[in-house]
């Protein structure tokens, strides 16, 4: 009244922002977005489930426990971790094709691939390729990272160290005679791991960049002798190597050791009898482990794994079944639109 | 602060007493008293990281992750990289102290800005320029007009005749009212010579400093001679001097010494109870933590010893540590692991929420007020969501609910009521804004600001009507206003009470200017023309006498007497004469009291010569005497005021602000229980709670309690509690006995109806004792409106204590005056008026704001969505930590307890940092269920918040919960689908780094859609925030896990490959999608099912706004509200004791003052000079009670001194 210019300096912008109106969605969990939509991912579930649920019938796996625990077992005698270098055979029998391509992977259980302590013994400079970590390996390799004079050991770590090294013959019996399956154990690890995560030193013949070093106790022989066969799969970008150093997430695991898509076997592993040689070298009885080979082929969504499917049908169902309790609720006690 | 703050007075011992010499430095210097430089600086360049550093250490949280820092740092326990903790504490640390830094910044620059302050020193004899912060002790610097006082000073001489000089007390009291203070003649004499001034050797003994602004004590020792010093002669550093032209100080107490400073020390940190809540919580998550990792312990210790041992082939042992020691490194291993359930960035995310709230208060335009361009101000920013649970509001009156200012607004003369306006039907119009109003410029003296709107007043007086023209004369007269007129023509009043100024200021306009007075004559200008009367008498107001008169001579001789007052003493008093005008106007004063005005009669008498004579020596013997002084010189008026002529009625507008009965109603409607404290008198305050709104017509009953003696309000508490509710009196003393350790909340009470509960000061003093307050507090809080009168700043304080105290609720208190600073700074909440009084209510106020009704907003919208916010953000962020963290335990069981985290490390450090953390604050900052004009319709909206519905220990319970399932669900899914299964070319896919990827993915997934599930209020920047956090995740996953990263830091980033491995695989992402649906959708249904079977009020109200979304809500219905009609007159003078004395004895007004030295022993402290204390009287800012001793006793302002009266009259 007194001032009728008004001084307006402080006075707030007027903005959506400042304002707090800037415009939105209010969804709200009502009746009409509920219902329908328990209905729809229930019918969604159910189409998912019973498509998984197909696809991993149709997947064939065939598992062979040779731990040797039992007397029968054909591994018995290997058991006992006195015998070195022994040599067991396990015959099985497909009664149909098995359709390739086949994988033969081993698996172990009861053992702790995820130990913390065990899975940070390693060093990823000195896999990488890195000649300083050659010869100061990282202190996380304790105790596999010097050995008794004071040599380095490299791969170091007790990863490396623990490396699987059982191996295996697969031979289909015709008639009596044993006809080696090829087992192809090439590109069985991540293309990442081979070609970026693990590099040989950039040193020829590699043998060199070892000098000064000593390859891990439980190993027969060094990191740049595992092929002999194939110059390309020696040293830390050998295969078995990659794939034993990609450490499991849990207890019982298994790995991929070949594949089976060659030759007469592209097409799979036929019908009839197989034999399975089993150089037995890793000791799991100790730790009350089990040792097994497993054979399986696979389908667009991986492996066999039932739980997934089963897991999808169930929660599929069950949305069906609220849907409809939620319709009775809603029908008989929507809440009242009172004053 | 206070750890240095401690340091400091260690190094100097107390002082007892302190000594100075003016004009002596090098005598001063060697006491080493405070300069006059200021420091409310905490840190400087140097000291700044360190002291900062050691603050923020301070706090649990910080020191905790300080602490696991450490642990990381042994490599036997580390199961984590140390960047894990140091990124984010790094980045909280940086946060704190670049608030910390940018707050002393400009706490350096307003120190600067007040320590570079220029004043007049002398030094070496010369009148020099000096820096504030260059003054001393003991020096004597020269003041000007409207200038700031530099230091506390003594007042040694000044400008103005008898010593005086005005002062304003705004920045220490509040008050804007001048104050006079007045110098020694010893000193006053000196002048502005400056020679004189620099001989002037005068020795000051006084007080040690202290914080008490309203009492000092020293003397001064001139030539040998000493002179008693008061706080009369003390100008303290803050106030500003005004209307004086110089004046001359000497230094007494400089920078960090002066009363200003000693009073701005330490504020009371408030926390909120969400605060309190989390403190509690969080040290049960350290207990839980804890528990967990003793569990994991215990796992490891039997893990080693049954399989551990076996294992040694390929992982041996350590050397020296045995499966008890093990156990003993991995329980710490875990502590670190587990360490995100008590996640640092918790406190840092509710800051910048509360800062963020606090914004949009400062930035709400509707809570902006145009007529002074103040917007509102949240002044902490910390306590924002406790203004969604407030339950009780202590309001202040003056100034808070009304406006403070009176305006002369209906007047009932010779039973001719005028004020009104009529239309020529002579139907009463609505008096508004476009009223044409009643132009004054007949009269040159006029008030141009007064406004009145009938008239036929302004004609009568024109036409010489003899009554209208007696009415305002008397109005002109019978008054203690005291005029200024500093050029001719402007006069200004200064009036005790508002009520006079608007009295006078009426008569003013309408042709009868009081235009200067001395102690024994009144100069009016009567319709232009000079008169003078002789003022022979004034028969002051006190609170019994309710009234006030003065005798006078008019010029053409005839003696009269004039009387204003309430209108039932006034009435007992008339002649019976006049019996049929009082009737006429009684119903006059039935109509003004109906719509809430204030009212007084007027009457007058004209004496007989001899008569007066005779009465006037019996005065004088009166007024003599030593004994019974008072009740003798009421009994002389009592007989000199009979037989009055009734003359009419004044009805007075005590202004409401805008829109404070219907705030009122709202804050009722959301079960917010009002209390009114004032210093005003019961029956004005009782008038008011009517006018506002807070008592009703329709109230069942309003008691009153009034009683004089403990047992009587005992006695009349339980009266009401008994008629409220009968069944309560027996049961008095069952909760008194349980509550003894005033631990056990008070339960509210129910009661049919409404009742209202009045109590004035003298029976609060009594209830608000030990032995009675909880009967008090019981019957308050079974009323829906209390409100206390006469209430003194520390009873507002005790009041809101004993609320708090005994209530589980939270208060507010708002007010806007230096008393209610006390009550402002007990509160759980202080609410400061920006306005009229001064600013020391707003500084030490927690918010502020121009406007009462703003309040309803801050509560009802701000307050609400800032504690929703915090609810929904504490319940989402405990849940997605909790989540995060029980995965780690579930897979302990299947690591061998090895403290093997289940993540990657690097998403560990960004998970609550980067991947998270923008939604939630999005969330927090952006979420309303329902927007602002539907929380004004459905006001009970708000009553959730104050029953700490949204957030508790038991929704906290149900968190854990929730995290719990969902960790299950989180571990157990990818297990299952993973444990055996491959890529779908054979390769590995169950490896230890596809399955932390697996699961920080889906874990990513479910506590998005989760957030998206809490969140009702989708913005743009919350969808972007949501989608491009998981983006986010999803780019920096993948650079993380990309082959450069590895090439430059292969140790850094092992996960070379993984994304690119695992989330090709269609069962990886089916994996995802049944992890995120499992985990949402039990929420969704067991909501929905909630939804249906018990909807909350928030439901209701936001179906009701989906309803009426087609047709937007009709606008709310400003429903006027009617004010009441019964009749609630009462003298309204807010002040107990007139000014007569001061009047008369002329002192305040420039003249050669009468001898001082003369004062009656025993008539109290005596003071020089008039110094109305005002509203503050009594009042001490340090919440120390200043008259402990006297509660009982009705203390009101001018009680507590008095003038030496003038023997003369």
């Amino acid at each position: 009244m007194v001032k009728e210019e008004q001084e307006t300096a402080n006075r707030p912008d007027n903005t959506a922002f400042t304002q707090q109106r800037l415009p939105a969605w209010q969804p709200m969990l009502s009746a009409g977005i509920v219902i329908p939509g328990f209905v729809l991912i229930g019918l969604a579930f159910i189409g998912i489930g019973v498509a998984l649920f197909v696809t991993t019938r149709s997947i064939q796996v065939l598992e062979l426990d040779y731990s040797g625990v039992e007397q029968s077992s054909p591994c018995f005698k290997c058991s006992d971790t006195s015998t070195k270098n022994c040599v067991c055979n396990m015959n099985f029998n497909l009664d149909k094709l098995f359709e390739g391509p086949v994988f033969f992977y081993y698996g172990l259980s009861n053992y702790f691939q995820n130990f913390r302590r065990y899975g940070v013994s390693k060093d990823l400079d000195q896999l990488s390729g890195n000649l300083d970590n050659f010869e100061n390996p990282t202190d996380d390799c304790v105790p596999f990272q010097y050995d008794a004079n004071k040599k380095p050991i490299v791969p170091c770590g007790a990863v490396a160290n623990s490396i699987f090294n059982d191996t295996f013959k697969l031979y289909q019996i015709i008639g009596g005679t044993k006809k080696p399956v090829p087992l192809d154990g090439k590109g069985i690890a991540w293309w990442t791991d081979y070609n970026i995560k693990n590099r040989n030193p950039s040193v020829t013949p590699l043998k060199n960049a070892f000098n000064g070093t000593v390859q891990p106790s439980n190993w027969p022989k060094p990191a740049y002798e595992l092929d002999p066969t194939d110059p390309a799969n020696n040293g830390f970008i050998n295969q078995d190597f990659l794939v034993w150093m990609r450490r499991a997430a849990l207890p019982n695991f298994r790995k991929l050791y070949r594949r089976i898509a060659e030759e007469d076997y592209a097409q799979g592993l036929p019908a009839g009898n197989y034999s399975l040689e089993i150089a037995y070298n890793y000791p799991v009885l100790s730790f009350d482990g089990r040792k097994k080979v497993v054979l399986s082929n696979v389908s667009w969504m991986g492996g066999k794994n039932e739980f997934l499917g089963i897991a999808y049908l169930v929660i599929g169902s069950l949305c069906v079944v609220m849907s409809v309790v939620m319709l009775i609720v809603y029908a008989k006690f929507k809440f009242p639109d009172e004053e | 602060m206070s750890f240095f703050g401690l340091d400091c007075i260690k190094k100097k011992e107390r002082e007892l007493e302190r000594k100075l010499r003016a004009n002596d430095r090098e005598y001063n210097r060697s006491f080493k008293y405070a300069t006059n430089a200021i420091k409310t600086s905490k840190y400087n360049f140097f000291t700044f990281l360190p002291l900062n550093l050691f603050e923020q250490f301070q706090r649990i949280a910080n020191a905790y992750f300080l602490f696991l820092l450490v642990l990381q740092v042994i490599p036997q326990i580390s199961s984590l990289s140390w960047f894990t903790t140091v990124v984010p504490l790094i980045l909280v640390l940086s946060v704190t102290a670049a608030k910390d830094a940018t707050d002393d910044i400009n706490r350096h620059r307003s120190d600067n800005h007040v320590n570079n302050r220029k004043a007049h020193v002398l030094i070496d004899r010369k009148l020099r320029n000096e820096k504030w912060m260059d003054v001393q002790v003991g020096d004597i610097i020269k003041l000007e007009n409207n200038q700031f006082v530099t230091a506390d000073l003594l007042l040694l001489s000044s400008s103005e005749p008898l010593n005086l000089v005005y002062i304003e007390t705004a920045e220490l009291d509040g008050e804007t009212n001048l104050k006079v203070r007045q110098a020694l003649t010893v000193t006053g004499d000196l002048g502005d010579n400056v020679e004189k001034l620099a001989d002037f050797s005068g020795e000051v003994c006084c007080e040690p400093p202290n914080n008490r602004l309203d009492r000092f004590t020293g003397t001064l020792t001139v030539a040998g001679q000493k002179y008693p010093l008061d706080n009369e002669k003390i100008l303290l550093r803050g106030c500003t001097l005004r209307n004086t032209e110089w004046c001359f100080g000497l230094v007494l107490f400089g920078g960090p010494e002066t009363k200003l400073m000693q009073n701005c020390g330490k504020s009371t940190f408030k926390r909120t109870s969400i605060d309190r809540l989390m403190n509690v919580l969080v040290l049960c998550i350290f207990g839980f933590l804890a528990f967990m990792c003793t569990i994991l312990a215990i796992g490891n210790w039997f893990w080693e010893t049954n399989e551990g041992s076996q294992f040694t082939v390929f992982l041996p042992r350590q050397e020296g540590i045995d499966t008890g020691f093990s156990a003993f490194l991995t329980f710490w291993s875990y502590v670190i692991i587990l360490n995100t359930v008590v996640p640092i960035s918790l406190y840092v995310s509710v800051e910048i929420i509360r800062l963020g709230n606090s914004f949009y208060i400062d930035w709400d335009r509707k809570m902006y007020y145009n007529r002074n361009d103040t917007p509102a101000e949240a002044r902490t920013t910390t306590l924002n969501e406790e203004l969604g649970q407030i339950k009780y509001v202590f309001s202040d009156k003056t100034g808070t609910l009304t406006q403070n200012i009176m305006t002369f607004n209906k007047c009932s003369i010779n039973g001719k009521s005028y004020g009104d306006v009529y239309d020529y039907t002579g139907q009463r119009l609505e008096i508004t804004e476009k009223t044409e109003r009643v132009d004054f410029s007949f009269n040159p003296l006029a008030d141009p600001r007064f406004v009145f709107h009938d008239h036929s007043l302004v004609e009568a007086v024109k036409l010489e009507n003899p009554e209208v023209q007696l009415f305002f004369r008397l109005l002109a007269l019978c008054h203690t206003v005291m005029a200024e007129e500093k050029t001719e023509g402007e006069l200004h009043y200064q009036a005790q009470s508002p009520d006079e100024g608007a009295l006078v200021t009426a008569a003013r306009n309408f042709g009868f200017v009081f235009r200067s007075r001395t102690p024994d004559s009144v100069s009016i200008v009567e319709m232009g023309q000079q008169c003078s009367y002789e003022l022979l008498a004034i028969l002051d107001f006190n609170n019994v006498r309710k009234r006030m008169s003065v005798i006078v001579r008019s010029p053409d001789g005839k003696l009269s007497l004039y009387c204003k007052g309430a209108d039932t003493i006034i009435y007992e008093r008339l002649h019976q004469s006049c019996s049929k005008l009082m009737d006429v106007t009684t119903e006059h004063l039935n109509e003004f009291a109906g719509e809430g005005l204030r009212t007084l009669a007027l009457a007058y008498k004209d004496l007989d010569e001899g008569y007066f004579n005779e009465w006037k020596q019996r005065h004088h013997e009166a007024s003599t005497t030593l004994e019974d002084r008072e009740y003798k010189l009421d009994e002389l008026y009592e007989e000199i005021e009979k037989d009055l002529l009734l003359l009419g009625a004044t009805a007075i507008e005590d202004k409401l602000q805008d829109g404070v009965p219907q705030t009122i109603e709202q804050l009722s409607k959301a079960d917010i229980k009002v209390w009114v404290l004032t210093g005003d008198k019961q029956e004005t305050a009782e008038n008011i709670g009517y006018s506002c709104n807070l008592l009703r017509e329709e109230m069942n009953e309003i008691f009153i309690i009034a009683g004089n003696s403990p047992e009587d309000v005992r006695e009349e508490l339980r009266n009401a509690r008994t008629s409220m509710k009968p069944d309560s009196a027996e049961t008095v003393f069952l909760p008194e006995r349980s509550l003894v350790n005033g631990v056990q909340a008070l339960t509210d009470e129910e009661v049919n109806g409404e009742y209202g509960l009045v109590i004035n000061g003298h029976s609060l003093a009594y209830a608000l004792e030990h032995s009675m307050e909880l009967e008090f507090l019981r019957t308050a809080c079974m009323c829906k409106a209390v409100i206390c009168c006469r209430v003194t700043p520390l009873q507002k304080a005790q009041v809101v204590e004993l609320v708090k105290k005994y209530k589980n609720a939270v208060t507010l208190a708002i007010g806007d005056g230096a008393n209610d600073v006390s009550m402002i700074k007990v509160a759980h909440i202080g609410v400061g008026i920006s306005g009229q009084e001064g600013m020391q209510a707003v500084l030490s106020s927690d918010f502020s704001f121009a406007q009462f009704r703003f309040l309803q907003r801050l509560l009802l919208v701000h307050g609400r969505w800032s504690y929703l916010r915090m609810c929904k953000f504490l319940r989402y962020f405990f849940y997605k930590n909790f989540t995060f963290t029980f995965v780690h335990f579930w897979y302990a069981f299947f690591c061998g307890f090895s403290a093997q985290t289940v993540y990657d490390e690097w998403f560990i450090t960004l998970y609550n940092l980067v991947y998270t953390a923008l939604p939630v604050l999005g969330m927090s900052l952006f979420d309303q269920d329902v927007n602002d004009v539907w929380s004004f319709q459905h006001p009970q909206l708000y009553v959730p918040g104050q029953l700490n519905l949204y957030f508790s220990k038991k929704s906290f319970f149900k968190c854990a919960l929730h995290s719990c399932y969902s960790s299950l669900v989180l571990f157990f899914i990818p297990y299952a689908a993973m444990h055996d299964t491959v890529r779908n070319d054979g390769k590995d896919v169950a490896d230890y780094q596809s399955f932390a990827l697996l699961t920080q993915t889906c874990l990513l997934f479910a506590v998005t859609i989760q957030l998206g599930l809490e969140m009702s209020y989708w913005t743009a920047v919350n969808t972007f925030f949501i989608l491009g956090s998981l983006a986010m995740y999803f780019v920096v996953t993948f650079t993380m896990y990309s082959n450069g990263m590895f090439l430059v830091l292969p140790a850094a980033f092992p996960f070379i490959g993984t994304a690119r491995n695992s989330l090709n695989q269609s069962n990886v992402w089916l994996t995802i999608f049944l992890t995120s649906t499992l985990c949402v959708l039990p929420v969704v249904t067991y909501r929905f099912l909630l939804i249906q079977l018990s909807p909350t009020i928030n439901d209701k109200v936001m179906f009701k706004v989906r309803q009426a979304r087609a047709t937007p809500p009709p606008p709310p219905q400003r429903r006027r509200i009617r004010r009441t009609s019964s009749r609630r007159s009462g003298y309204a003078f807010s002040h107990a004791q007139g000014y007569g004395d001061l009047v008369t004895s002329g002192r305040f007004l420039r003249r050669p003052a009468v001898s001082r030295s003369t004062g009656f022993p025993g008539m109290g402290r005596t003071t020089s000079g008039f110094s109305p204390m005002g509203r503050s009287a009594g009042y001490s800012p340090t919440e120390r009670p200043l008259n402990s001793k006297v509660p009982h006793v009705e203390v009101t302002s001018l009680q507590m001194y008095r003038t030496i009266r003038d023997p003369a009259l």
